[in-house]
């Protein structure tokens, strides 16, 4: 686990670095996505979306019938079917705006990212030597020298060197990370750049498929490709839409039996006020705009399906090491063996920690001065460093071996001196191994003293998180490659439904393998080559942007920050995605009862007086109740936009009560406020004399 | 309306509570070949049936040919039918010596029987042979069976996964036919007759009255008709009147008994649904959905029907209850639950005069068809209709709770929505431009005997009834003409096949289906807030779409009544 980038890893940075976070009303973006809106008018366009383009061909209707009264001079008619007619094109409009705002933001950050890459120019090994090109000219299998002070010109793997880099263009973090030739931290991203060192790479994409390439491509519209929910979703806005022309065009044989006269363009304000055009208008906006909200957690998804089956996840894997527990391990406590005193042991720790840089031999000299008051010092001491041959370090001095190190290593150097090793401290290290930690044996010359327990140190905050997850109906794994007892008192401590120890990438693998056949869906995060066959296997595989190229081939969602706790940010922008659909479709759907009540009794109320009975929001008169739910249809639009575009608010409780609270606001609001609101606008249609009312 | 009224419903209710579970269970051991006391006598006549027809009950069946014989039963059904009614003429038992039938009500009637809708565009006793309406009786035997064959097969989509087949339709067939259908036919006719039906061969009996006219008194088999015909949620009653004449119906009891009946298997079906999906409390919300509905249905129309038509109150007649048109030995009350339980549960033979309700009431009426016979339903297929609103109704709120929406574990994907889709559109389309058609073109308004809204509620009537599988008819309607005989017979057809093969095609997608484990972030689809949505999408979804239609029919028709206006 590289955690070089996750230094101090709490929740995800964010906001202020890219465009497109800024003030959400942006000035730039809206004059944009205004002029995007008018153009995407066009019928082909329009065709995507069914229930807009239903809207669109209603438009084109009305303004036709509004013409025609014109020419024939009644303009009592034609100034109420005209701004019906405005109205009904608005509503497409606010629609395409919608659409325009959430694909504008995500261009900005698109935008702002190519910047980084053009005029990158790259020095390409050739067989007559180094040549300059054009980064973009880079084709896969190049091989490229960077040196200090050089962007990197393509994505691209380290054969040889190591270079610090800087890649806050990608990540916004400002701390350099390292890459070397070999091993797990070889890979590098265009754009990037190389602050120290020289350094060659292989390219691995070629122009137009290199990280950067897929991520503006993504991010721009044209290669959105709809997600499975989204196209289920659009089909039964699709139906719905179908089932209310039908309803619409046999309501003209009905009214022509009952003698009543509606004219076509009424008709038509019915069949858009009952089609579910607040949904079909924000649909693909929400769906953009939860690709943006993914990248600005740092989080680039690969696929549409990958977003989606993040909030489907209902098994999540989590390493232990850099996700649940610090990285590193902390002294607690010092169990000396018998004979031996707690003060001995710890002066002797103490000693054989005090040039050990490491954080776990900081948290030794800090347990023995703080707990044990011990103040040893040790000028003029050898200091033996940790070796992977001796498994040990500590300390020559005053003519004393003073080691610390793992149990059978330290074991073995006693013994090589002539000592034994006292038959109690297996049980002691023993002990220590129960209760999650890691004995490190301290011996002096040829005595074993005792042993320092080195415990886990869970991270601040992952209890709770882990426990939303619980909430939400999702299980945790701990992977870890510890013992079984560890690791089961280390789940305990941290708060995990389940482990997997002494995990090997096989292991790893069938693991998940086994969720999926129950019917699970996993999401891992990975970073090394090793990891790259589970990632293959999980539903959402988040690669770390510090890992092998393998394991971003591997994954369907790269987290730019490196961060393996976004992976909990990612499955609850996915939720969040889901929820909003859901959220603004039973609102539609909802308001169509409102609908109903305004325009029906002022369709039919000549023919049958007794319908007024019916207009229960006592509008003025037909005219000001259609006009009103079609100009309430209208602005319910860009009402919702900012709610589109941000997200239904997500919290992490279990879906009874999510569900609850949700069919209230929405379910339930959605019955009620289109009473409130077509009443309102009514009121003030009326105050305004916009159109002739016929006083009954 | 009296506290007497009310309690008959909360009576209803309440035994139907009860019986649901008992009869539930006792299918679910049937279909799963537990034992079961008929057992002894019937495990050799399966065997038998299935070595005399060379069935492999083992052979596991993919949706299609599933659905292929499904179909191909209803076929064959549908073209015997057709050629004993055609046939009449020259075929033994028919001793009142009936002539032709015409050709279109020849195509209605056989279409009629072929789908469970048993819509009468003839009069029985004056049409038909013996022989031609005991083929009819065989008829309500088969329709109702293979709606709970494919009841089975879209369950078994839920409950199995990671597979492809959903059973055998010929196993299923049998076990129905032979330890439900023929049982309860049995017992049924036996407490009829004696209750006093006539059941015998005799030819019609000619009285002088009393006043010293002459009277034909038409009989026959009618109580084994009578039995198959409300067991079977099939309405294909003998006499025109149906429950309303003395010897289909001669006492209270007889009505009551008639009544409950048509409930058994649809409530049968709910609880076999919760057995099935392992989980009963999913049976218990859709029964108390359904419940639910029903209880206002059946509490508007009493009310309705109770208060009376106030244009007649200056009549001064016994009491203000409209009795036109009902038996005045079953009162608003009886009636009002009776109808309401027709156009529910689908079984359509009616002990009062549609036509002469209250427009209120016939709203009623017209929602319970319209909404697609959800409200408990016939043999399977109401409770199927339930379980595709279910998946829209998982569809349309699940995504609020953050994930793919499922259902019974199976995630509710494109195709699945599709299928609802279509399994929903179709019937709403059929009932809209048949009736559009009808009240524009010349052939379909010259049979509309009533004019204004009343005659448009009769023309909506027909083809919800149709569409609907229902059966019942409004009346007010040439329905032996040929517009709506050819017409009705194709809401009939089309109403029903269109919504079986997407839902078995949705059975075959959701079978090959992970199951998805339940957890907290699962959508409950139990409890208080399912119910309601439940009720909700049924209501938004199925019944809002007839909301401009209904408005100009028994809505407009009800409040010129209060306002005293006649058309």
């Amino acid at each position: 686990m590289q955690t070089e980038a996750v230094a101090g890893s709490g929740p995800a940075p964010s906001g202020g670095r890219r465009p497109g976070t800024e003030a959400f009303w942006n000035r730039d973006l809206v004059g944009r996505a205004f002029k995007e809106a008018v153009r995407k008018l066009h019928p082909r366009w329009m065709a995507h979306n069914p229930v807009m383009f239903v809207v669109e061909v209603g438009s084109v209707f009305t303004t036709a019938d509004a013409i025609r009264y014109l020419a024939s001079g009644n303009m009592v008619q034609f100034g109420f079917i005209a701004q019906i007619s405005v109205w009904l094109w608005l509503t497409v409009l606010f629609s395409n705006f919608a659409e325009a705002m959430a694909e504008g933001r995500g261009q900005a950050q698109a935008a702002a990212l190519r910047r980084t890459r053009t005029g990158v120019m790259a020095k390409k090994e050739t067989p007559s030597g180094l040549q300059e090109v054009p980064g973009t000219d880079l084709v896969k299998g190049d091989v490229v020298v960077i040196v200090a002070g050089e962007v990197v010109p393509g994505d691209g793997e380290v054969i040889e060197g190591v270079a610090a880099i800087d890649e806050s263009a990608i990540t916004g973090e400002s701390a350099p990370v390292v890459r070397e030739a070999g091993g797990d931290r070889s890979a590098v991203t265009g754009g990037t750049l190389v602050i120290s060192d020289r350094i060659r790479v292989r390219i691995t994409a070629g122009r137009g498929e290199t990280f950067l390439d897929r991520m503006i491509g993504l991010i721009e519209q044209a290669s959105r490709q709809k997600t499975p929910n989204e196209i289920a979703l659009a089909i039964l806005l699709a139906g719905l839409t179908l089932i209310f022309i039908v309803v619409v065009v046999t309501l003209a044989p009905f009214s022509a039996y009952s003698h009543a006269t509606v004219s076509v363009s009424v008709l038509i304000a019915l069949l858009v006020c009952l089609a579910p055009t607040t949904i079909g208008g924000l649909l693909s906006a929400i769906g953009i705009s939860g690709m943006n909200r993914l990248l600005q957690h740092n989080v680039i998804a690969l696929s549409g399906r990958a977003i989606e089956a993040a909030g489907d996840v209902s098994a999540i894997l989590l390493d232990k090491t850099g996700t649940l527990t610090m990285g590193n391990r902390q002294a607690v406590e010092f169990r000396p063996v018998a004979g031996v005193s707690e003060k001995e042991l710890a002066e002797f720790a103490l000693l054989s920690s005090l040039s050990d840089d490491t954080p776990e031999g900081r948290s030794i000299v800090k347990l023995a001065r703080e707990k044990y008051g011990v103040n040893a010092q040790a000028e003029g001491g050898t200091f033996v460093p940790f070796t992977a041959q001796t498994r040990m370090s500590g300390l020559d001095f005053d003519g004393r071996v003073i080691r610390k190190g793992a149990g059978d290593s330290v074991a073995k150097h006693v013994q090589s001196l002539g000592g034994t090793v006292p038959d109690v401290l297996a049980s002691v290290t023993q002990e220590v191994s129960k209760l999650g930690g890691t004995p490190l044996v301290v011996a002096v010359d040829n005595r074993c003293l005792g042993v320092i327990y080195l415990k886990d140190v869970v991270k601040v905050g992952i209890g709770e998180r882990l426990g939303a997850l619980r909430r939400a109906g999702i299980k945790t794994v701990m992977i870890t490659g510890d013992n079984p007892l560890t690791a089961a008192t280390i789940a305990k401590e941290v708060g995990v439904d389940e482990f997997l120890a002494e995990a090997t990438p096989e292991r790893k693998m069938e693991y998940i393998i086994d969720q999926k056949n129950q019917g699970y869906l996993v999401a891992m995060v990975g970073d090394g080559t090793n990891d790259a066959p589970a990632l293959a296997h999980a539903d959402v595989a988040v690669a770390m942007n510090t890992g092998t190229m393998a394991a971003r081939e591997a994954g369907n969602m790269i987290d730019l920050d490196s961060n393996p706790q976004k992976l909990l940010d990612i499955v609850e922008t996915g939720k969040q995605i889901l929820i909003t659909r859901g959220a603004l479709t039973t609102f539609s759907v909802a308001n169509d009862v409102a609908k109903y009540f305004a325009i029906l009794p002022a369709m039919f109320v000549v023919a049958f007086p007794g319908l007024q009975a019916l207009n229960i929001m006592h509008l003025t008169s037909p005219q000001t109740a259609i006009l009103s739910a079609v100009i309430f249809n209208a602005l319910i639009i860009p009402a919702l936009i900012p709610l589109a575009l941000r997200g239904v608010t997500y919290r992490p409780v279990d879906a009874a009560t999510l569900l609850r609270n949700n069919v209230l606001v929405y379910g339930l609001g959605g019955l009620a406020l289109p009473f409130v609101g077509i009443k309102l606008i009514d009121l003030l249609v009326t105050a305004l004399h916009l159109v002739q009312t016929t006083v009954r | 309306m009296t506290v007497q009224g009310i309690l008959q419903l909360v009576v209803l209710l309440a035994v139907l509570a009860l019986l649901a579970k008992p009869i539930g269970t006792y299918m679910y051991r049937v279909y799963h070949g537990e034992r079961t006391f008929l057992d002894a006598v019937l495990r050799p006549v399966e065997r038998g049936v299935y070595r005399f027809m060379g069935i492999d009950p083992a052979q596991e069946m993919r949706w299609t040919t599933y659905a292929l014989a499904l179909l191909a039963i209803n076929a064959v059904g549908f073209i015997i039918l057709f050629l004993l009614i055609v046939l009449q003429p020259y075929l033994p038992l028919n001793p009142q010596h009936f002539k032709h039938v015409p050709l279109w009500v020849a195509w209605n009637t056989a279409i009629s029987f072929a789908t469970n809708t048993n819509w009468q565009a003839y009069g029985g006793e004056s049409t038909l042979s013996y022989l031609t309406q005991m083929w009819l009786v065989v008829q309500q035997f088969l329709s109702p069976i293979t709606g709970v064959c494919f009841l089975l097969a879209m369950v078994r989509g839920f409950v199995r996964h990671n597979a492809e087949t959903l059973g055998n339709f010929w196993q299923d067939f049998v076990r129905t036919l032979l330890w439900i259908s023929i049982p309860l036919a049995i017992v049924a006719t036996l407490v009829m007759v004696g209750l006093g039906t006539p059941q015998n061969f005799h030819a019609y009996t000619q009285v002088t009255t009393l006043q010293g006219g002459k009277q034909t008194i038409a009989q026959g088999p009618i109580a084994s008709m009578n039995s198959i015909m409300q067991i079977g949620d099939n309405g294909g009653g003998y006499m025109n009147m149906n429950a309303g004449t003395p010897f289909e119906s001669p006492n209270a009891a007889s009505l009551t008994l008639q009544l409950l009946m048509g409930f058994l298997v649809p409530i049968g079906c709910i609880y076999l649904f919760g057995l099935m999906v392992k989980d009963v409390r999913q049976g218990w919300a859709i029964f108390v959905a359904m419940a639910l509905m029903f209880a206002v249905g059946a509490l508007v129309v009493y009310h309705s029907e109770a208060a009376g038509n106030p244009l007649l109150a200056h009549l001064h007649l016994a009491g203000h209850a409209n009795m036109e048109g009902k038996e005045t030995r079953f009162g608003p009350a009886l009636s009002s639950l009776f109808e309401n339980s027709t156009t529910a549960v689908s079984w359509g033979s009616t002990a009062a005069a549609n036509d002469s309700l209250t427009p209120m009431g016939g709203l009623v009426m017209l929602f319970n068809m319209m909404t697609g016979e959800v409200i408990f339903g016939s043999w399977g297929v109401g409770m199927v209709g339930m379980l595709a609103f279910a998946v829209m109704a998982v569809f349309l709120a699940g995504l609020m709770v953050g994930r793919t929406p499922e259902y019974l574990g199976k995630k509710i994907q494109a195709y699945e929505v599709k299928m609802a889709v279509l399994a929903m559109i179709v019937p709403s389309f059929v009932i809209l431009v048949f009736a559009a058609l009808s009240v524009v073109l010349k052939a379909g308004r010259s049979g509309i005997f009533n004019h204004g809204p009343h005659g448009l509620s009769e023309v909506l009537y027909a083809f919800s009834s149709g569409v609907g599988n229902n059966g019942s008819a409004f009346g007010g309607l040439n329905a032996a003409s040929p517009w709506y005989a050819a017409t009705v017979g194709f809401a009939m057809l089309f109403g029903r096949f269109p919504m079986y093969l997407p839902a078995l095609a949705m059975a075959g997608s959701l079978v090959k289906k992970q199951r998805v484990p339940a957890s907290a972030g699962t959508f409950p689809t139990h409890g208080w807030l399912w119910i309601l949505l439940l009720v909700g999408t049924v209501f938004i979804v199925g019944a809002l779409t007839f909301f401009p239609a209904l408005a100009l029919g028994p809505i407009a028709e009800q409040f010129a009544m209060q306002a005293g206006k006649v058309f």
